[in-house]
């Protein structure tokens, strides 16, 4: 037996009775049948309490049983907020309650609630700074009592995915509204998505409702699901929450873990409407909950909700309540209608003839608790008088169970997020849409249609006009309802203030009336200053029941016209999102050269560079601080092999291409011979330096230019969007990850090189310094670019891509009696250091012009114009505010600073260490750093602040550091 | 999220795309005060209402022109650059006497 409340089938439509599961809550085992939710399953062994409230610590339980409120939030495993009213419960699944100390049952810290008088809204900006520091005493006390779950920050990523869906017409929620509109659309041809957020299509059918023949909800729901599933152009998603609308028909909806992205041509939303709950005395204590959860209790979970029922209600709804309470085996006391005249409906009929009780023209103004407040024991029922207000005198009826029924709120916030605006109507006392945007449709509750016929009409509009709107030609349009049924559903101030408060307007953050009437008085006159002040509206469920009573109540307060106030602005998410979510699988994409395999058999430690995987070093990593400074002295004494395939390649070609390069780059290139190449550099409009690289010539109208592995995109990007402009008579490709490359550098690369390129004369006479070549190479045709960055005899050979590890693997072949090794990109970082040049984007930064860097004698000096041109006379001509300078320090035996140590002048920042090392070659420390103007002239000192404070002296020193007259790399 | 047709590549996601900044028409670089030029750099107008930008389709690298409602966010109409850049642009040689010389 799976609880003392269950009731026998056919009540509990979603369970599977076959199966029974155990779980665990607060250390206790109780047992539920599959298809339950915690809450459910622990209403049925009669566990009413969920969870205490975020300030006074009261005891909670179910209000919506539709995981739209938040005082279901309990702790499941390491996961906290979890939604009991929404979370099945799985074999084995350990539940916790939140925010309380000792136990959920006994919290030690009810205590709070006797200090509520010094709680009110805003305290924290009234209290607790005085005298100075008070602040930091309490902060932690305070905070500490904040927040509801834990998070464990050691807990295990949970999986997580998206999926994309794509809809001619997407629905969202599967109610008689949606289901409607859903077969219409798929009847003229659409394909149709159904996004639903409950186990079983059908709304409010699974729960309640019937139709004008008597027909009861579960079976519409049952017919309309059938007609569904028989249309193959209908996906449903069922479980499913739609959390956000955004542009272009673009939706979220979440499902366990799962995100969907989902983007439709045209839309209907049908997402219903939510009870509202009246507000008197303790109607935030379990026991009290929508007349609606007491139905999704029985007819949904098989859940007998209490003993003695009291129902209030403003509508026919809350005596079908009754009725249902009254065949699920409850007691009902009474039904206190709200409205001084009953009007007939089936359901008032069926009451009568059950001779339940009917007290017209009153309200509870109050629930008396038990002990604890741990339930409710009996409700206070009052005559209303005509200004709305209650009398005094008042009967007690005794109950366990007090159900409300007294109004509706649209669940409009998909709308609202794409700016629909919202108009109260003053006969149904409901906020209805305006005009929706293109390509959006709203049917049912939510545009305020209530009864049942009128709702399935309007379903019928939207779904063909929404068709209609994604091409779907679909025949004549289905006539509107002729009674939206909208009258008589809604009360317009179901709220009756206590002298004594507790008369709690938001749940979530425990507000009672007069905390919103003292924000007002206190000048937070605006819906949206008011919800900020005191926070109504702004828990976890976000208003949902909330934000209607508060504008009421503040229009009351400030004598407004609701026709002219609106609830607060509705955003996503409608329902917490995790991280996870957004998150998802998480992918790295990397990408890797042709040479990759071959770095790992040689032992290299990769970096990333970009998206791009590029050997560090090759060594253990316990061996990084020599492995490095053995690459470098090979390359500088023998021959070392590096992996350049990643650096960028563009192949410039046609008449225009040496005026295009004018134009992009500083230097010149019209009367570059061919068979040579020519430093580049790109400053941008504003005159920083970009990027750089060599420009070779191949042909009169041929280019082969090389660009950053980071940079190589932004530039071809840049030489795109000008001659887009220009229109001049060239074409740009980007090659870069069409040719694989290779540095072989040091004073044996030549001899290695002779043996594979024999087509070529290598000798220095006929391919001198900056000489470039088509050469075959391994039998592979290549280009070969002589070239200086790390300051040794070397040729840079590009070659396809599908070559390289061919080409690789000679040179290794050809270079091994000599001892050729491979070397990373630390090892070139320490070669081209030494040789003081620069990298661009660590020793330039975004605003680095090229007088700062030295590098003048790169910028042309009678060109018609490049890009940047007059803002580098501009800024040259402001004069400078710092320079890039060599220097070594004054010790000869400090450790090297770090980049980015600051430049100190007394209490001045003058600059900053860009890059430095200890230079095996040359036994000492070099580096680059900007410097303060005055300081930039070799002899000059100046401070480096480096770690702990301390300041180290440095010394400016002519570049290059390494063989100054350039003659290694020239041999 | 938005969708943005693409005169090239038709209606895509809008995250596949770069902005480029208003279409503006370069002042005469050779001419004109350092204070217009940077006017010309670093201000945009920031109309309200319908702006010419460049836009970038990132996968494709294909640069457009959008008319776009900064007010309402429509995006009005997207066309190749070539309708509004027909002719080859050159610029005058002026003869600097030492210039840049530092």
């Amino acid at each position: 037996m799976t609880g003392m409340n269950r009731l026998p089938a056919p009540a509990g439509s979603l369970l599977d009775r076959s199966k029974t599961i155990a779980f665990q809550f607060e250390g206790r085992r109780y047992e539920g049948f599959a298809g339950d939710t915690i809450a459910s399953a622990l209403a049925a062994n009669d566990v009413w309490i969920l969870s205490r409230s975020f300030k006074y610590h009261r005891p909670r339980g179910i209000l919506t049983m539709a995981g739209l409120d938040a005082n279901t939030l309990v702790q499941v495993g390491d996961e906290p907020n979890v939604l009991a009213d929404r979370r099945a419960i799985s074999e084995g699944l350990v539940v916790e309650g939140q925010n309380y100390s000792g136990s959920l049952e006994h919290d030690s810290e009810t205590w709070i609630e006797m200090f509520g008088r010094f709680l009110p809204p805003g305290f924290y900006y009234k209290a607790f700074y005085r005298p100075k520091g008070a602040w930091k005493f309490w902060e932690p006390f305070i905070r500490k009592r904040a927040g509801l779950g834990r998070v464990n920050t050691a807990a295990h990523h949970g999986y997580y995915d998206k999926e994309y869906l794509f809809a001619d017409v997407a629905v969202i929620g599967g109610g008689p509204a949606g289901l409607a509109a859903a077969l219409q659309a798929a009847d003229a041809g659409a394909e149709v998505i159904v996004i639903d957020d409950g186990a079983r299509l059908g709304g409010s059918l699974t729960y309640a409702r019937c139709d004008s023949n008597g027909r009861s909800g579960s079976a519409l729901a049952g017919e309309a699901a059938q007609a569904v599933a028989a249309r193959a152009n209908i996906r449903v998603v069922p479980g499913a929450v739609c959390t956000g609308q955004f542009a272009d028909g673009w939706f979220a909806a979440i499902r366990g873990n799962r995100l969907y992205k989902l983007r439709a041509k045209a839309s209907v939303i049908a997402t219903g409407a939510l009870e509202q709950p009246a507000v008197f005395r303790n109607n935030d204590l379990p026991g009290v909950m929508l007349g609606s959860a007491a139905q999704r209790l029985i007819r949904q979970y098989g859940v007998r909700p209490g003993r003695e029922a009291v129902v209030v209600t403003a509508n026919a709804d809350g005596y079908a309540v009754a009725t249902d309470l009254a065949e699920a085996g409850v007691t009902v006391n009474a039904i206190v209608d709200l409205r001084p005249d009953v009007l007939p409906s089936p359901h008032v009929t069926k009451a009568q003839q059950l001779d339940l009780r009917i007290i017209e023209g009153s309200a509870v103004v109050e629930a008396i608790p038990t002990l604890g407040k741990r339930g409710i024991m009996a409700a206070l029922v009052a005559a209303v008088n005509d200004d709305g207000s209650a009398d005094a005198a008042a009967e007690s009826i005794p109950c366990d169970l007090l159900c409300m029924s007294v109004g509706y709120a649209p669940l409009a916030h998909l709308l609202h997020h794409v700016g629909v605006e919202f108009s109260y109507d003053k006969q149904t006392h409901m906020y209805e849409p305006g005009t929706l945007p293109a390509h959006l449709f709203a049917a049912g509750s939510v545009a305020g249609a209530c009864d049942l016929d009128a709702v399935v009409a309007d379903g019928r509009r939207a779904g063909w006009a929404a068709a209609q709107d994604a091409g779907f030609a679909a025949g004549a349009e289905p006539p509107a309802p002729i009674d939206r049924g909208a009258l008589d559903q809604t009360h317009p101030w179901p709220i009756f203030p206590h002298k004594r408060g507790r008369d709690f307007v938001d749940f979530d953050e425990d507000l009672q009336v007069k905390d919103l009437v003292h924000g007002a008085a206190d000048g937070y006159d605006d819906i949206e200053l008011l919800k900020r002040y005191t926070t109504v509206g702004m828990g976890p469920s976000q208003g949902k029941h909330s934000a209607v009573a508060a504008v009421r109540i503040l229009a009351k307060e400030m004598g407004g016209d609701l026709q002219r106030m609106n609830v607060t602005t509705q955003r996503p998410p409608f329902i917490p999102e995790k991280f996870g979510h957004m998150a998802g699988r998480v992918f790295e994409p990397g990408r890797r050269t042709a040479m990759h395999h071959r770095h790992i058999e040689l032992g290299a430690r990769f970096m990333p560079a970009g998206l791009w995987w590029r050997p560090a070093y090759y060594g253990k990593p316990a061996d990084r601080e020599t492995a490095i400074p053995d690459e470098v002295l090979n390359v500088r004494n023998n021959v070392g092999l590096i992996d350049v395939s990643t650096l960028g390649g563009l192949d410039v070609r046609g008449p225009d291409a040496a005026e295009f390069l004018n134009r992009m780059y500083t230097f010149t290139y019209t009367k570059l011979p061919v068979g040579r190449s020519r430093y580049v550099l790109m400053t941008d409009q504003a005159g920083a330096v970009m990027d750089d690289g060599v420009a070779c010539r191949f042909h009169d109208e041929h280019f082969y230019v090389t660009a950053t592995t980071g940079g190589v995109d932004g530039v071809y990007r840049t030489m795109l969007f000008w001659n887009a402009q220009w229109r001049l008579n060239v074409d740009v490709a980007n090659v870069t990850a069409a040719y694989a490359g290779v540095n072989i550098a040091g004073p044996r690369s030549r001899e290695v090189l002779q043996k594979l390129c024999t087509d070529t004369d290598l000798s220095p006479a006929a391919f001198p310094y900056l000489g470039v070549r088509l050469a075959t190479v391994a039998g592979v045709p290549c280009r070969l670019l002589r070239v200086g960055f790390v300051g040794e005899l070397g040729y840079e050979i590009h070659m396809p891509a599908h070559f390289g590890e061919h080409v690789w693997d000679a040179i290794m072949e050809a270079g091994k009696p000599l001892g050729i090794r491979p070397f990373g990109v630390e090892a070139q970082r320490v070669l081209r250091l030494e040789k003081g040049h620069i990298i661009i984007g660590q020793d330039t930064d975004g605003l680095t012009h090229p007088y700062e860097a030295d590098m003048a004698w790169a910028i042309a000096k009678s060109k018609p114009f490049f890009v940047g041109q007059r803002s580098i006379e501009i800024q040259n001509a402001k004069g400078l505010t710092r320079k890039l300078v060599g220097f070594t320090l004054s010790d000869a035996s400090a450790p090297p600073p770090e980049e980015c140590h600051l430049v100190v002048r007394g209490p001045d920042i003058v600059g900053r260490v860009t890059s430095a090392v200890r230079s095996p070659a040359l036994d000492k420390v070099v580096g680059l750093a900007y410097v303060a103007p005055d300081q930039a002239a070799p002899g000059k000192t100046f401070d480096i602040k480096v770690e702990g404070g301390r300041l180290i002296r440095a010394k400016v020193i002519p570049i290059p550091f390494y063989d100054p007259e350039n003659k290694r790399q020239e041999m | 999220m938005k969708v943005l047709n693409c005169p090239l590549n038709g209606p895509r996601n809008i995250s596949e795309f770069v902005w480029g900044g208003e279409v503006k028409p370069m002042p005469d670089p050779g001419a004109g005060s350092d204070r217009d030029w940077g006017a010309f750099v670093f201000l945009e107008n920031n109309t309200a209402g319908v702006v010419r930008e460049w836009w970038c389709h990132v996968p494709t690298s294909f640069w457009f022109i959008g008319e776009r409602d900064t007010v309402t966010d429509e995006i009005i109409r997207t066309y190749p650059a070539g309708e509004l850049f027909k002719e080859r642009v050159e610029f005058a040689a002026k003869p600097k006497a030492g210039e840049g010389t530092r």
